[in-house]
Parts: structure tokens; sequence; C-alpha cells
């Protein structure tokens, strides 16, 4: 530091023009006794030149603290230059020295009565940032002063002041009143004054979560909501930012709130834009879908997005990831903005990579011949990390887009003879993919995967290879002494590819024995006898056992059917997605991880959530239900005995109040934490002899007024039936998921009964379990498995139930499915057998799924092919129903079913009758084809369907039906 | 909120000035910063946001200075870089040049506006017109001037002083329309599109009200006109000083300009333009001997119009030597330190084809290190004429004294981000 102060002066001697980096000269080695002389000085110019040196020592890193005393004299100055300079020097070394600070408090009490309102402002601004705890109390004074100064550059500093002070003594604060007087001032007349104070009592919320400081009411929001128009660009953020935080009470005061938040996407500040982007992605949840205003704002989002791509490269960088978010959440927005992704040549590595990971997620059958073409282009680029991610991108190309497949197989043998090493490494570890996604489709190309077996040397690529020679070693003459040739160097391999290698060398001796059993036992010992790694001989000991005992079971084990991978690997599950949404341009969206990770001591701080999902506590709590509810007058936190809530809630009147209160969400994941032992214990003390049945959740659904909001998780299947009876005010929420029933009784499964629903989220089919143990007692180690079924259905991964189950607990549990499972067509074909195992034993229920969880999410067919289609279908395929008693417009009825994935491809209107042309793609890949017509005035609608498989129609037409009656 | 701290720092990752704003990360940690970039760099795989232990680092580079936010919150993350990119914008126009000598000729007046631009992490006043109102580089002058702080300052029009004066009231437009285009090697446009600025340099006294006129399309549709050739935007940014929700609601443009020069608001058009300047290119490398590039522009313009300053860059691989250029117009050079041929063209008339062909040796020992493919990019200026058909069709300009006040207009067309891939 030194140096650079000595080294600048030399520079600048010679210099003609004389500029601030002069007063580096002096700090020399003993000349503080110099600069003391100086700062005592009479004459004001040499004092004020003493200081400058003193500052300019201070920004080189000097210590020039025994200089306080001097320093501080100089406070009292008329000149606004010294007087800056000194604060400065206050604020580095109060900490160091807090018995002298003291000194500066008269100073700071007499300017902020200052006439001039900067001195006033810049000693208030000055005094919260000197952390001495001794001197925070004499600041009280001049700082309430400030708080109603008629200056509002002085209010907008002190409002400011008020979080600096919050954050060395926040009881002090909280004492002294200074939390109301902030409140106040978000009725400031000026613009600026609402944005700070707005800012500080965010910032003082964030660190205490539990203060309720911000009870946003419609009555702030509105004040908020003009100050928007007014304010600077960053106040805008601020408020905007606070606005993310409030939950609107209805879907009317969503829209209003969202349609005087829309003209900030026009600008210029992407910061703006993106605070914008979050309150309109958050608040739009509780609109309903069927809505026009909600299709108006899904369009107008995508522009403001993609002039996003043009700000700075960190700013770009910053834009990716949250879109990488909004494309997971909805995916309708951006899907046809493929196009600004592509990869410019300049673009930075970060914007490159996270642009390939967008274009990834929009590929779909429309646009996959450019989005190939491009990655192909990238593929042979310099930069390693951006080749091998495009690489794998083009493989998951050919998982996601089926038709693709072929074309991706053959660019990635294009690829492979380009001979770049690690082209050809990632090319055959996405190449093992797409043998498991469509088996016995591309074997053809293993002769050429095998000529390119030197030169792998990375471990996941030698394991993918090993494990394609395994997987085909029947079709692979010389399988054997490719294995073998790995075999030599067993012991340096990486434990992926010992395993890899065990396996498939017990997989080929299984399908070719004679020749292979010295191979066999020769890898059977290298991994038992040789190798210290404990999976790798569990592994080869199994293998052993099973081959010396029973080769027919062995075989049954080993070469057994692999389930399908799914399409898309890297989702981010939906809690943790919308609890991201809810963060939009901060770090955690950059992160793609919650606040909670990263930031510390904020473990206790509640987790953000969509409206929409958020647990129902907030809207049950809400006035507006009490009152429509119709059992306003307990107190909220009393709990009537259990005689009289039993009676209460059977003596409920039953039928749905129609102006119903904001439909708060059935909970969509699991039920994070709060696993509340009282509403476990209500509900068991319902279902023990009334079983749940809907008539009773509704009831109970309605009565949670008279009890804590807390109440309301464990019982969301009744608030969800409450809802669902109240007709159209349903939650607008992805695919439509019908209200929870109870599949399995607790008398038929030793006191566990399990009740549940499936829903579709974002891509993802989900069964929706609340598990509840009405045993005596704890249930532990639970699983799940399913028969062989219609469409494949099967668990993606474990039922997640961690903890152990009390007597009268219950847990919500969402299990992800795929459909990539055995299958067996089923009577009727929605029909599901499932098989749940506990420490106490296993039962068995069968449950019913509404088909339109298989509806995929680009089931829209072109219009050309789908003219073709039908008229292809044979008319025998078509059947017809009706659906009576059905009140929507044809429009409204188009957008509820878009949400479940029924896309309306064209409209018709003959003679009042509206003719919506529709189609839907189960996932494995049948089409359904409809024609629905709608008659003004007519609650009675026609649809026909046309499918190649005709057995699905009635399942389809009974979805059609739910999808519109709810 | 936003950040705990601000750092300067020099290439070498030593401070040259800081401002700790809200103390609740280690101002030591800045030490970690540099090191843990360079590791970054040598991995390939920077990122605009590094993580050490709890404190995050948002940085950006500007000309041999880096500015580093450092929090340990969950930050809003665009806030601080549109902050920094801020920073850099009134560091500039105090300076004129934003480098490490201008931080150190300056340090008073940079501490005076980081205590004036941010306050506990909250960005204040950031317009740096007005700062200079009251935060000047010549202290001893200004110290009567200081005693106030401009009510613009806190003003709901905070990018404006009252009491502007000038003799003649004039105002100038300038409608400049880049063309960004991406041509993939095989001649097929993968994507284009427009962005526009319309820039005003404004002189203009007092508080005038303005209103910009536009053939919009959408505000024809709305006004129920149709007639001439309007222009669909897809998405427009605006100056603060634009009334947004008036935009929104029946798309007028009014506003109070900033005085002087500003860019008053951006637009994006989606519509598929042809390339201006088309070009063909034939690249052979014949492996240890040569290179042997051929490339055709085409003027795909109106015949009145003329491309003025046009520099065609064709990247070359780096163990080229011994050039030779002919050019049926202009001037070919070889930019070896860039790895390309410079072709210029001064005047380039619409509807005209021009060629250049150029040879290059290359070693027999060949380099082995594997290059990058470079695309072909063009640099060009097309004046009195938009791309897209824009208009200014008026501008109103209405102040209480009733001054008459002119509107001047020019129109620019130019290239923006304009990459052709090459096959090679």
């Amino acid at each position: 530091m030194q140096e650079w102060a000595n080294q600048l002066c030399e520079n600048r001697q010679f210099g003609s023009k004389m500029t601030d980096s002069k007063y580096f000269t002096t700090t020399k080695k003993g000349e503080i006794f110099e600069l003391k002389a100086e700062l005592n000085s009479d004459k004001k110019e040499k004092k004020k030149e003493a200081v400058k040196k003193v500052i300019a020592s201070m920004t080189v890193g000097k210590d020039v603290s025994a200089l306080f005393p001097d320093v501080v004299n100089c406070m009292q100055t008329d000149n606004l230059e010294l007087k800056k300079l000194v604060y400065l020097y206050l604020m580095n070394y109060a900490k160091s020295q807090p018995d002298m600070a003291i000194m500066a408090v008269n100073t700071f009490v007499k300017d902020c009565e200052d006439p001039n309102p900067l001195i006033r402002a810049l000693a208030v601004r000055t005094m919260g940032c000197i952390r001495v705890d001794k001197i925070t109390e004499y600041l009280c004074e001049p700082l309430r002063k400030c708080l109603k100064d008629e200056d509002p550059y002085v209010r907008k500093t002190a409002a400011v002041c008020v979080a600096k002070l919050h954050d060395i003594n926040a009881q002090l604060v909280e004492d002294q009143g200074f939390l109301d007087t902030l409140k106040d001032l978000i009725s400031d007349s000026n613009p600026m004054v609402v944005a700070n104070a707005v800012a500080a009592l965010s910032e003082i919320a964030e660190s205490h979560p539990n203060s309720n400081l911000l009870d946003l009411n419609p009555q702030t929001i509105n004040k908020l909501l003009t100050a928007l128009n007014e304010c600077t660009e960053w106040g805008q953020i601020f408020i905007l930012d606070c606005l993310a935080n409030y939950t609107p009470r209805d879907d009317r005061e969503s829209q209003s709130i969202c349609e005087r938040v829309t003209p900030r996407l026009s600008h210029a500040n992407s910061a703006v834009v993106l605070s914008a982007v979050k309150v309109l992605m958050k608040f739009m949840e509780m609109l309903p879908k069927d809505l026009d205003y909600y299709g108006t704002l899904l369009k107008k989002l995508a522009p403001p997005l993609v002039t996003l791509l043009s700000a700075e490269p960190e700013l770009q960088y910053v834009a990716l990831r949250n879109i990488n978010l909004i494309v997971q959440r909805r995916p309708e927005i951006m899907k046809h903005e493929m196009k600004v992704f592509f990869v410019k040549y300049n673009d930075p590595i970060y914007v490159k990579l996270e642009k390939l990971d967008i274009m990834i997620r929009l590929a779909s059958q429309a646009n996959i011949a450019q989005v190939l073409a491009e990655l192909k282009e990238y593929a042979t680029e310099v930069d390693v990390d951006f080749v091998r991610k495009a690489v794998r991108a083009i493989g998951r190309c050919a998982i996601k887009v089926e038709q693709s497949a072929e074309r991706c197989v053959s660019t990635l043998l294009d690829l492979i003879q380009t001979k770049v090493n690690y082209v050809v490494q990632e090319a055959i570890v996405v190449i093992k993919d797409i043998f498991r996604k469509y088996p016995n489709k591309y074997e053809s190309v293993i002769a050429t995967l095998c000529e390119n077996l030197d030169s792998l040397d990375e471990p996941e690529a030698r394991a993918a290879m090993i494990w394609i020679v395994g997987e085909y070693a029947e079709r692979i003459d010389n399988a054997d002494e490719l294995l073998e040739s790995f075999l030599e160097g067993f012991h340096d391999e990486s434990t992926q590819v010992q395993l890899q290698l065990l396996t498939a060398i017990v997989k080929l001796f299984l399908k070719k024995p004679t020749e292979t059993q010295e191979l066999v036992q020769q890898v059977l010992s290298l991994a038992t006898q040789d190798s210290d790694n404990p999976d790798l001989r569990d592994r080869g000991y199994i293998y052993w056992r099973l081959l010396s005992t029973d080769p027919v079971a062995a075989k049954e084990v080993v070469l057994a059917e692999k389930p399908l991978i799914s399409e898309e690997t890297d989702l981010i599950e939906p809690t943790l997605l919308e609890e991201l949404i809810c963060h939009i341009g901060t770090l955690a969206s950059v992160y793609h991880k919650p606040p909670s990770a990263f930031v510390e001591g904020s473990r206790g701080v509640q987790h953000k959530r969509l409206p929409g999902s958020a647990g129902s506590g907030e809207s049950v709590d809400s006035p507006e239900t009490t009152s429509t509810a119709g059992v306003s007058d307990a107190p909220p936190a009393v709990i009537p005995s259990q005689g009289d809530l039993l009676g209460d809630l059977l003596n409920l009147d039953l039928t749905p109040t129609t102006a119903g209160p904001p439909p708060p969400a059935p909970s969509s994941g699991m039920q994070l934490g709060g696993m509340d032992l009282l509403g476990g214990g209500l509900d068991s003390l319902l279902g023990g002899d009334l079983g749940g049945t809907p008539a009773i959740g509704a009831g109970f659904g309605a009565a949670p007024a008279a009890l804590p909001a807390s109440f309301s998780a464990p019982v969301s299947g009744g608030l969800d039936d409450l809802f669902d009876l109240g007709g159209g005010v349903g939650m607008p929420m992805g695919a439509y998921s019908p209200p929870k029933s109870v599949w399995l009784p607790a008398m038929k499964a030793k006191g566990l009964e399990i009740s549940g629903t499936f829903a579709r989220r974002a891509g993802v089919i989900q069964m929706e379990m609340t598990l509840t143990n009405k045993a005596m007692s704890v249930m532990t180690d639970f699983a799940i498995q399913f028969n062989r079924n219609s469409f494949g259905l099967s668990p993606a991964g474990p039922l997640q139930v961690l903890t152990p189950l009390s007597p009268n607990q219950s847990i919500e549990v969402a299990l992800p499915l795929n459909t990539s499972g055995p299958v067996m067509k089923m009577d009727p074909l929605n029909n599901l057998q499932v098989a749940v195992k506990n420490n106490i034993d296993v039962f068995y229920f069968s449950c019913q799924y509404p088909i339109s969880m298989l509806f995929v999410e680009d089931g829209k067919m072109e219009r050309q092919i789908f003219l073709a289609t039908w008229k292809d279908i044979p008319n025998d395929n078509e059947s017809q129903f009706q659906i009576k008693d059905c009140h929507l417009s044809s429009d409204a009825a188009s957008n509820k079913l878009q949400g479940s994935n029924i896309f309306t491809i064209a409209k018709r209107t003959v003679d009042g009758q509206d003719m919506l042309y529709q189609s839907m793609k189960l996932t494995n890949g049948i089409w359904v084809l409809a024609e629905l017509r709608i008659q003004a005035g007519n609650p009675n609608y026609t649809i026909s369907l046309k499918c190649r498989a005709a057995e699905v129609s009635q399942c389809v037409f009974q979805s059609y039906e739910a999808v519109l009656k709810n | 909120m936003s950040a705990s701290a601000i750092f300067v720092l020099d290439l070498k990752g030593k401070v040259l000035i800081c401002r700790n704003y809200k103390g609740d990360v280690n101002m030591a940690d800045i030490d970690h910063f540099m090191p843990l970039l360079m590791q970054q760099e040598e991995e390939g795989m920077i990122c605009p946001v590094i993580t050490r232990g709890n404190v995050h680092f948002m940085w950006i580079k500007h000309s041999n200075l880096y500015l580093v936010a450092t929090t340990n919150k969950n930050s809003n993350a665009s806030l601080v870089y549109s902050f920094l990119y801020k920073l850099v914008e009134v560091f500039t126009e105090y300076f004129k040049e934003l480098e490490e000598e201008s931080i150190q000729d300056n340090f008073v007046v940079v501490y005076e506006l980081l205590d004036e631009l941010m306050d506990f992490g909250f960005p204040q006043t950031t317009d740096s017109k007005i700062l200079q109102e009251y935060i000047t580089q010549e202290g001893a002058k200004l110290e009567v001037a200081k005693t106030k702080v401009p009510t613009t300052v806190t003003n709901a029009v905070s990018w404006r002083s009252e009491g502007i004066k000038y003799k003649k009231n004039e105002v100038f437009i300038d409608v400049i329309e880049s063309i960004n285009v991406l041509v993939n090697a095989n001649g097929s446009v993968m994507s284009s599109d427009i962005v526009g600025s319309i820039k005003l340099k404004t002189m203009l006294s007092g508080m005038p009200e303005l209103r910009l006129g536009l053939n919009d399309r959408v505000l024809f549709a709305l006004s129920g006109r149709d007639k001439g050739k309007t222009v669909m935007m897809e998405d427009v940014k605006f100056h603060q000083c634009v009334r947004l929700s008036r935009f929104e609601s029946d798309r007028t443009i009014s506003f109070i300009p900033p005085d002087g020069e500003s860019e008053l608001m951006s637009y994006r058009i989606n519509t598929h333009v042809k390339p201006l300047i088309w070009i063909e290119s034939v690249i052979e490398k014949f492996s240890h001997s040569r290179v042997e590039i051929m490339v055709k522009a085409k003027g795909q313009f109106k015949k009145q119009s003329v491309a003025n300053n046009v520099e065609i860059r064709v990247p070359v691989p780096s163990d080229a030597d011994s050039p030779k250029f002919k050019t049926s117009t202009g001037n070919a050079k070889y930019v070896p330190e860039k790895d390309l041929v410079l072709w210029t063209i001064k005047s380039f008339p619409g509807g005209k084809e021009f060629l250049m062909r150029a040879h290059f040796g290359l070693p027999s020992v060949e380099n082995d290190e594997l290059e990058g493919k470079p695309p072909i990019t063009v640099k060009f200026e097309i004046p009195y004429f938009t791309v897209s058909g824009i208009q200014v069709r008026y501008m109103k300009i209405i102040e209480k004294s009733g001054y008459q006040a002119l509107p001047w207009v020019r129109y620019i067309t130019q290239s923006g981000d304009y990459q052709l891939r090459t096959n090679v």
C-alpha cells in the first residue's frame, strides 16, 4: 500500500496536473507527528489539506487512528467538504476508539439542527454508521427530530438511519417508538421517503421475521403502488420487492395489483423489470386460468424477459438463471422464444452454459431441427465445458423429443468421427442413455462405439461403454475380449467402472455361459478377494451366490427388464421451485438454492411460498374467512371441548357458501416441518368413527374459523372439498386435481389410514397422500409398490416418510410418479393397485386416477396434422358423450381444459354453436382428438372423441367432465 | 437487501478505495477475491458471483478495475449489478475515463459520491447530472452553491433541475436502429432482430412537457387509424422520465426530459430483416501450406442509400503468415494481434457487390492447439434510413412560458451484433 502511494507521488511529481494524488506523498515514515501539527493549525486551508492527507493514508490502508482526537477537533467547521472527510474518518475509526467517539456526539447533535439540510442529512447518515454501543442512545433525540424534518432529503436519510440503529440495538429502536414513526413514513408525501422507509422496514423485517412489521394491508399497498409511479428506479425496486411479500385477499385484488405493476416491465433498469416479474409471477398464481387477463399477462411477460438478454453480461446471467426457473414453472411463457437463446461466439462462458440449459428445456418437436443444428455447431467449438454440455444436450434432446432421436443419434455419430477425445467420451455417455430410453432401436451403432474403446479415459465414459458391451453382449462377437481388456487394470479403475465391469461380465456370462466361465471367475475373485471396497465386495458376493445356487434366478435378476429413464432429469423439485420464484432476482434465484442454504442465521426464517400453494393458514386466518364461514364468534385461539366441536361440525350447513373465501391452495408438496399435533389429534378424533367422508371434510373445511390457523394444514383435503363444492372458485393451479378421498380406511390397515389424490404439477405426475396413524403405536419403514397397470405408472422414487409416524399424527406425502413401469391393461383402464408396507404389515388397496394426469404438456397437435388424423381414424373409433349442466363459455372452457393439457387447436362457430377442436396426448404417446360442441344458452355440451385406442375414450370423457365442472 | 460494502480493485486485486455500508461482512475478506477469481479463470469457469464461506462477491470489470460488492444476505443480485454499472456511469461522467488513475486522482470526490450514491446498502440518488449540482470536484469554488440540497434530489422529477435557461430552444432526436444478425455457415439466418434507440439532446428552458408521436402499430390500432406504415414494437424500455402507466393505458409517450443528452427509449422489433450487408465466404485451409479466402459482400438495401464506414472482419488462423490481398474496392489489411483480416469500405452503395480475396501461408509445423471458430463480423452505418420504417410523427413541446421550440430528427441504421459463422 505504502508502495502505491509513493510510486504514485513519483509519477505525479512531474505532471503539471495537481490532483488529489498529491496527498499520498505525506505518508512516509515519521510523518504522523507532522500531520498532527498541521491538523491543529489555525489556518483553515492547511487543516483541510491535512485531513485530506489523513484520508489518503487511510485509503492506502495505513493506520492513522492515532490522530483521532486531532481529526475530531476539525469536525466543527462550516466547510462541508472538510466535514465530510472528518465524518468519513469517524466512520472508519470510531469502533477502534469507542471512548473518544463520544467526543463527536455533541457535534452530531448540533449538526442535526443545522439550517442547511445537507448537513442535517449528513449528520444523521453518519451517526448510524458509527457502530459504538455507548453513543447510540445519545443519537435518539437527533434522529427523532430528523424523522420529522421539513426537508424530504433529511427524512429519507433518517428513515435509513432507523434500520442502521436497529441493527446495532434493536431493543432501543423499539423502545423509542422509531418503528412506528417509520411505518408512518410510508404515508409520507414524498416518494423517495416512502421508498426508503419501505426499504428500511423490509430490512428490519428480514432480520426479525416474527416482528410482523410489514403488516401490509390494502391501504398500505395502495400507497406503495402510488409511490411506485413517482420514485427513483431504486425506490421502485424496494417497493416491488416489498409488494412481493404481500398475499392478496382474492383474485380481484391480485389482478388489480398486477395491472398497476405491469407498466414497470417497460423500465430501462433490468433490476426493476426483474422485481416486477417476481411480483407478477407470484400474484399470477391466484388468478383463475380461464380469466382473459391471465392470458394477457402471460403474453406480456415474454418480451421484457427477452430484452433482458441484451443487457450487460452479468445482468444477462441473472436474467438467464431466472428464466430457467420461470420456464420450469410456466413453460408457456417462453415456448416460442427459442431463437433468443442461441449462443453468440462472444458470449461469456457463464452466459453460454445458461443459454444451453434453457435451450434444452424449450426443445420440442416444433423447434428440434433448429436446436439440433445449433447444438452440432456448438459441439465443434473449443471451450471444453461448453462443448461437453452441448454434446450432453444432444443426448437429452433425443430422450425428450422422440421424433428427433434418430437424428440426434446420427449427429452424435458424426461427432464421434471427429475423434476429439472429450467429445467422444461425452457422446458415449449420452448414447448409453438413449439406448435405455429406446431399447432395441439404435444398437446398430454399437460397432462404431467399440472402435473408440481405447480412447476412453474418463470413468463415466468407460463405465458407459462397459455397460453397453454387457447389455448387448449377445450382439457383440468379441464382447468377451473387450471386457477382458478392461479387466487387466481392474484395480486401477474407479469404483464406478469396477462395479460396471463386474455387472457387465456377469451379464455376458449369463448370455454366453460356455465361453466366458473363466472370465466371470476372474472378475468375481478380483471383486471379492482382492478388493477392499465394501460395495464392490458385496456386489461380487451376491452375484457369486446367485450364480452358484440358482442360475435361473440369477438370470431373472441380472437380466431383468430395466425401467425406462425419464425425460427431464434435472427439474427443480416443485416446492423449491415455488420458493425460488418468490426470490426472483436475488442470489437465491442465481444459485437455485433457498436462502436458508447460504444465509447464516436464516434457518428459522419462513420459507416463502407462492400464494396459491402456501399452507392455507394465511387465508383461513383472514377476517373475511371468519365472517363468511359462519362460526365467527369463537375466539380463534380457543379450542372447543371435544363434544362441542363434533356437534358444531356436524350441524354445520353443508351447502357451500357462495361468496367463498379466497381458495387457500391445496398443499402441493410435502408439509414442511409444521406437523401439528393438535391438528393430528382432531383429525383422528373425527376420523375415528366418521372416516373422513367428503361431507365431513367439507364441514371441517368451513370450521377452522374457530381454530388456530396452523390447524388447517393436516385437513387440507377437507378444505379442498369445500372449494370443490363451491364450484367455480376452484384453485387454478396446474392441472385439475380431484379432492383427496380415502383409499385405505384405518380399520382395514391396522390403524393406517391413507387418503389421497393425483396431480400433475409442472409436468410431473404426483400421487399426493395423507398418511394418518390411528393405531396406538408408532409406524415406521414405509414403502410403496404398484401393480402393473395400463400406463406403466410407477413410483419415481421411494416413499419419503423420513420420521416415524406417531399415534394420532398424520403426514402429507407427495410421491412423484413416472410412466416407465411394466404395463398391463386394467379394468377399468385407470385402475391402480397399490401395496403399502410399514413396520406392521403390508396393505393393499386400489384407486383410480383421472386420466388427465397423463396428458402431456406437448399435446398440442398442428392443425394440418389434426385434420389428417381426424380423417384417418376410422369412424368406428368415435364415441360421443354428453356433459350436462356446464355453464362455461367456450373460451372459459377452453382455458380451463388447457390447464389440464387439453389444447384447443381451432374454434369454429356455426349458427351460434361453438365447435372446439382439441387434442391431447397421453404419456405413452396415444393421441386423443376431440370435438367439443357448445351451444350458447344450452348447459349440455356434446363431445366427440376419436382415438386409435378407442378404449381410453370413456376415461377421457370422465376427465373432461371433472375438469369442466371444477 | 443489496450490498454490504463496495470495493474498487486494481487488476492485481489491491483495494484502491472502498466503502463499508453495513459492517456485517469483514472488510478483510476482499483479499480472497482475486485468488478465487484467478482460480476460476484457470478452470475456465468464471462466474459473476463468487462465494467463499457465507460471503458472496458480485463483480464487474471496467477497463483496468474490478468493482466488487460483498454481501452475506440473500441480496437482490440484479439490483447490485445494475448499481455497479450505474457506478461506472457516474464515475465516467465525473472523470471522463474511469480507470485506476482517475480513482486515485479524485479520491475525495469518490468518497463523497460513494456516500451519496448508496446508504446502508440501498442505492439513493444516482443521476450524475443532479449529483453534479451539489457534489463537485472543485470544492472551494462551489462553497455557496453547495449549501442547499437541490430539490430535484427528492422530487418526483428527480432527473431535471428547475430554472434551466436556453436562448434558443431546440431538441435533437436521433433514431438509431441496430441490426443483430446471426447467420449459420450454410447461409441460413438463425436469428435477427432490430434494437432501436431514441436519443435526445434537449436544450429547452424551464420544465417543458414533451409528447413524442411514433407510427406505433398498437397506438394506431387503439385510435382506429389505419393510414400509412406502422411499426410493431415487440418490447419497449423507457428512461425513468417517461410516465409508464400513461404509456400502458393509451400508448402516449409523455415526459419531462432530462437536460442535455439522454436515451429516451429503446425498443426491440422481432420482424425478420434481410441482412443489409450479405456476406458469402469461401475459406479453404490447406494444412501445412496455405489458407485461401474469398469474401463477397452485397448491399441488400435501396440503391439510393449508402452504407458508410463498412468494416468486414474475417478470422484467420493464428499461425498464418505472409498475407496477400486483392479487393475490388476498399482496403484490406491483416491484423495479426486479433487474427483477422480487416476489409474496410468507406462508402458502399445499395445493390452493389464487392469482392475480396486473401491468401495466407501456413507453417509446415502445425499449431496443435485447437482454435475456436470465430464468425465473420460486419460493421456499418446507413444514414437517413431506418430498417423498421419507424418515424417520429411529431414532438409536442409545451412549457408554461409558451416559447416555441424546434425538434430536429435524424435517422441512422447501423450494425449491432452482426455475425456470420464460417465453415472452417
